[in-house]
Parts: structure tokens; sequence; C-alpha cells
């Protein structure tokens, strides 16, 4: 399949300084009901991996560190 | 190929929101020797249409405050005549019983200082909505019962059709790990469909294919999946249609603010509407005024106390939407000062709000033997959370009783040989066309010529967009298994897509304000139309509609009281007067 690069403002950003997923941590991936975060690999955070965002917030309510923050998503502001 | 992961169960419940963990709590109490297994699609302690909690009830069936008599007659005329009332009365007698349990399980709703529940009116005629101002830990609460009766919980899987034994009787179903793709068989004496609404079907106004009014999860899964197991589906028709605040897929909230003096209005600051409660005619009357001279639509709140709007505030910005706060701060509007504007949503399926779903008996039982729906899938219309609660007791309750008579049944192998194809089937190409875009143009294609009023030609034109769809999804490629679950969800929504408009079709007449009306059959007829419609698939594999009788009403209803929803509007001379 073709692919192309596509830049865009996503909903969700993670203070890396803030996350603890490198220390095993997955709470905001586990309670995602659209399942669009996931710890990257290379770095050890939690990432947003698809633009699928509810903005429903438990992501952000969960964490026990406070590092997700949640923004309405651009098309919607 | 690999071996499949299997297991079996006597109870397999599709759906880990609201009814499911409900009927799979009770399944266990009914009979705690049944193995009982909870299937989800996300992780059971934030999913569905509540995974933030919910502000009140909004069909609360309270002594003192309304009777079942009284409800069921309320809803059989906001429902247009249209209902099956042995349904409607098996969910009012049970919803005071269900609020004292929940209230037991530690769900936290509002007292007066008496102590007695503190119900407010919302409805036209009646009293039932009861707020939960603390109701963000309803999903905790659930969860606490479900591992202290030991349900068995499967997160992460994604039920893609159901089996049926040779007899017809229901047999399992087959499912894929969103995170994995392996393929898993899940064989069952019976099995209960709580999957929510087709929340996915319309594409919000934004163009933002998850800022769905419902969540975004609820792809319709349930009603693909009752369809292709031969069930019966009702009111497809009538569809979920709601007021919401313009750009932002949460409710404008009526409910909320309307006990404390807020109201819609239009922009000349006029209410138009009697009654803010969530109809076809009220939405009609809605649609109306944002199409007429006196539009948009606004919630009005700024004529109320600095307290009163900090109280809204706290409510409405801490359970069920709470990113709502952030979305007016980005605009700069505060109710204090801006009257909130306001427009229709995307379509949808949902019996909570409407009544289209699978159709099911006072028992929860569908046309399947062995299979249930509960919650917003199944067809007992305007339920709501509550009545996702009642449903699926009683759905749990029944499916028990029934696992004790039957033998479990067998699947045919060549059944889960070519499900297991057709569902992996996107992950084995490299060359097509990804599932967001296909998802994308399907859903415009839904709001081009399935929102309402409804046009016969531009339906029509609409079938022959989704056959062509149909032959799309055959081109289908998942990069991963993320993708694989968001390819399978297309063929949900399309599978709507189709029920909607065939159902719209049959149907030639206007019923339910603005959720079935068609500008080429303007009046309602009840003489040729005074029926459910039902909708699935036929002996040939084809979609087919039919007409059922409306069973005779246990409680009758006077012929002044039939018509109340269709007198809403405010004239402006009445005020004037």
């Amino acid at each position: 399949m073709s692919t192309a690069w596509v830049s865009g403002s996503l909903p969700v950003s993670v203070d890396a300084d803030k996350c603890i997923a490198d220390k095993g941590c997955t709470i905001c991936v586990d309670v995602c009901p659209l399942d669009v975060l996931e710890i990257d690999a290379t770095s050890g955070k939690a990432v947003m991996r698809y633009d699928e965002c509810w903005y429903c917030l438990p992501c952000e309510q969960d964490c026990p560190t406070g590092a997700i923050h949640v923004d309405i998503p651009y098309l919607l502001r | 190929m690999s071996e499949d992961k299997s297991i079996t169960v006597d109870v397999l419940v599709i759906g880990g929101g609201t009814a499911g963990p409900m009927a799979a709590i009770k399944a266990k109490q009914a009979n705690p020797q049944l193995r009982v297994l909870l299937l989800e699609k996300a992780h059971v302690k934030r999913s569905g249409a509540i995974s933030m909690g919910m502000d009140g009830l909004n069909n609360a069936v309270v002594p003192g405050h309304a009777t079942p008599e009284q409800y069921v007659r309320e809803i059989t005329v906001a429902n247009d005549g249209i209902v099956n009332q042995h349904t409607l009365m098996a969910y009012a007698r049970n919803s005071y019983p269900m609020i004292e349990e929940l209230d037991r399980w530690g769900v936290k709703f509002e007292k007066d200082e008496t102590g007695d529940y503190a119900v407010k009116k919302v409805h036209h005629v009646g009293t039932y909505v009861l707020p939960m101002p603390e109701g963000h830990d309803i999903k905790k609460v659930l969860y606490r019962q479900l591992r202290k009766h030991g349900v068995e919980i499967s997160n992460r899987l994604v039920a893609t059709r159901l089996f049926k034994d040779k007899d017809g009787r229901i047999a399992g179903a087959a499912a894929i790990d969103s995170r994995t793709a392996e393929f898993h068989v899940v064989r069952a004496k019976s099995v209960i469909l709580c999957t929510g609404a087709a929340g996915r079907l319309g594409l919000p106004a934004s163009g933002y294919l998850f800022g769905t009014y419902e969540n975004p999860t609820n792809a319709g899964d349930g009603y693909s999946m009752a369809y292709h197991a031969g069930a019966e589906l009702s009111g497809i028709e009538c569809f979920q249609i709601n007021p919401l605040i313009k750009d932002y897929n949460g409710p404008s909230c009526a409910y909320v603010t309307g006990p404390f003096g807020g109201y819609t209005a239009n922009a000349l600051g006029q209410r138009f509407i009697e009654c803010d409660y969530w109809s076809g005619q009220m939405m009609l009357e809605f649609y109306n005024e944002l199409a007429g001279g006196k539009g948009p639509v606004f919630l009005k709140l700024d004529h109320l106390a600095d307290e009163t709007l900090t109280k809204i505030e706290d409510i409405l910005h801490a359970n069920e939407r709470p990113s709502r706060g952030r979305f007016h701060a980005g605009r700069g509007t505060d109710y204090r000062a801006q009257a909130v504007e306001m427009h229709i949503s995307e379509i949808g399926l949902c019996s909570g709000h409407s009544a289209s779903g699978v159709w099911v008996d006072e028992h929860a039982r569908t046309t399947v033997p062995g299979l249930y729906a509960a919650g917003d899938l199944a067809c007992v219309p305007h339920n709501y959370m509550l009545g996702a609660f009642v449903y699926g007791k009683l759905a749990g309750e029944d499916a028990a009783r029934y696992c004790a008579e039957q033998q479990p049944g067998e699947i045919a192998t060549a059944d889960i040989v070519a499900e297991r194809e057709r569902v992996l089937a996107p992950l084995s190409r490299t060359e097509g066309l990804s599932p967001n875009q296909v998802e994308y143009k399907l859903r415009r294609m839904v709001n081009d010529y399935l929102q309402p009023p409804k046009v016969t030609k531009k339906m029509e034109l609409g079938l022959a967009r989704f056959a062509e769809i149909a032959a799309d999804l055959q081109r289908i490629v998942a990069r991963n298994p993320h993708e694989l679950m968001r390819a399978n969800e297309v063929s949900f929504i399309l599978d709507c897509a189709e029920m909607a408009a065939r159902a719209s079709l049959y149907r030639t007449e206007s019923r339910w304000g603005l959720y079935h009306y068609r500008l080429d059959h303007p009046e309602r007829n009840d003489t040729d139309w005074f029926v459910h419609v039902q909708l699935h698939k036929g002996e040939d594999g084809a979609m087919r509609c039919f007409k059922r009788a409306v069973e005779p009403y246990i409680i009758e209803v006077g012929e002044h009281e039939r018509d109340a929803y269709s007198r809403l509007r405010i004239h402006q001379h009445e005020v004037a007067a």
C-alpha cells in the first residue's frame, strides 16, 4: 500500500519526564477505550499511536504521575 | 495455519460497558456454578457509553414520583405508539429495585434532606430524572462486583460473528485480539449481546471520525452480528439524532440544567419547545428552528445566579463528558455571559435514546434460541442507562435458566474456517485501501443520503454507493492488529448503513418527528403503518423487511394523551397573550 507522511496536531501529549512507562506502568494504554496509546519501544514512554481520540480523559485522569494532557482535537476546537 | 485460541463457557457476554457487566453478575448470582465470560473490546474498567460515569438517570420510576403504568404510557406516547408495552413494563417494574441495588453497591444518587431520592421533571408529562452529581465512579462500582462474583474477563477481544449449531441454536462466537490479531473461538450455550449503539454511523459535522456522540468503540458490532446470525431487528428507521453543543459531542444537557432553570432557546433568546426531553418530535422542532430564520439554537444559562452556574459546571465538567469545560474554555465561552451554540448530531442507531435495535421480548430473548440482547442495541425504546442495567439483569438471569436445560451446541468446522479467513484477510494484503479512508467515505455517504429529512431517491442512491463500498471491503489492507480491528468495524458500519436505508425506505410514511421524516411521505399513516418494521437476513442471504403487529396494549392510552408529544412547539402569539 502506498503511504505518505502526514503531519498534524494530535490530541494526546505525554510529558516524557513524568511518564513512568519505562518502569512498567501501562495504565493509560490499558484504560483507553479506543486503544490509541502504546509504549514506544525506543523511548520506553507512552505515545499516541493513532489519531482516533474521543477526548474522554481516562488516560489523563488515571495517570498516576499527571504526565498526560488531552486537548480537544484541532478539527473541533 | 496456527491453532486457534479456544475456550468453552456456559454464558458468553459480549460487551463490558453497562448492560454486559450486569448480565454477567446476574448470571453468576443465579447459578454460581456457571462459567461466565465477559468479552470486552477495550478494557472493562473504562469501556462503553459510561466510561467516565453518568450524571443522572433519565428514566427512574421511583414510587411517590411515578408509577410503572405512567411510565409505560409516557414512553408509548413519546415513541408514537410503536412499542411492545410488555418490554416497557418489564423495565418499569424493575427500575426501582435496580436503583436500590445500585445504591447498596455504592452508586450515589441525589437525595433530599429527608434521604428520599430527589427526582426531577424533564419529560413532557411525568417525573423521572434522578441526578447523580457524583456519578463518575459507576464503572468502578461495577468492576468490584464483577470481581466479587468471579466473572471471567477477557479484555481487548473483538467479537466478529456469532456461531449457531445445526439446529439453529446459538453455539458461540468468533473474536480477534486487537493487540495480537490471534483468532479466538468461544463456545457457549448462550450469548448475551451488550455491544452498545451503532454510534459510528453518521460522520460528525467536524469531519473527525471519532468525534461522535456515542463512544466510537460502539461501531454497531452487535447489530451486524445479530443480523448475520438471523435475528430480527426492529425500528431501525427510527434513527438516533441528538441535540448537542455545536462541534462538541456533549449533549446540550437540558436534563441537567433544566431543573436549575436552563433551557433551549432560539437566536432571539425565546423558548420554542415546551419540553427538552429528547424525542423525535422535539428534534423536529429543533431542526425547524435551526433551519428557520430564528436559528441557530442555543442553551440559555446566562440568566442564572452565579452559584447555580458553579453547581452546573461541577456536574457537567466532572461526569460523562469531562472535556466539556476544556472545549468551552478554548472558545472563550462562559455560561455566565454567553449562551452555548447548539446543533444536531450525526445519525446513529440506539434504542437507549430512540428505538432501533435487536428485537427482544420481556426476558431479553432475541428470535434466535440462546441469543439475548440488552442495553443500547436491544429494541426497548428510550431505555437509557438504567434500562441497560435492568435488561442486563433480565438477560443474565434468563440465560442462566436456559443453560441449565441445554447441552452445548456443535459449531461446524467449515464455519470456523470461513470466519477466520474472512476476518484475517486484510492482514494478508499488501496493496489496497486503508480502513480509515474507506470508513470516512462510507460515513460521508451516510450523511449525504440518509440524514433526515429522508428522500426516497437519495436513499436509493445511498444503497448503490454502499454496494460499491461493500466491494471495497475486499481491498482493505491492515498493517497491524489495530488496523485489523478498524477494518472489521468498517464492515459493521456498512451493515448498519444498509439496514438504516432499507428500513427507512420500507416504512412509506413519516413518524417519530425528525427520526423518520420523509419529505415524499410527510404524513403519519396509522392505517398502514401502526406496526413494527422488522428486518432480517432472508433465506437467500439478502436483507428483508417485514411488518410485525403491535401487541395489544396492557396500559390504555387516551385519545388526547396520544398526541401529547406532537404539541411541543410554543407559538409566540401564545407567549405574547
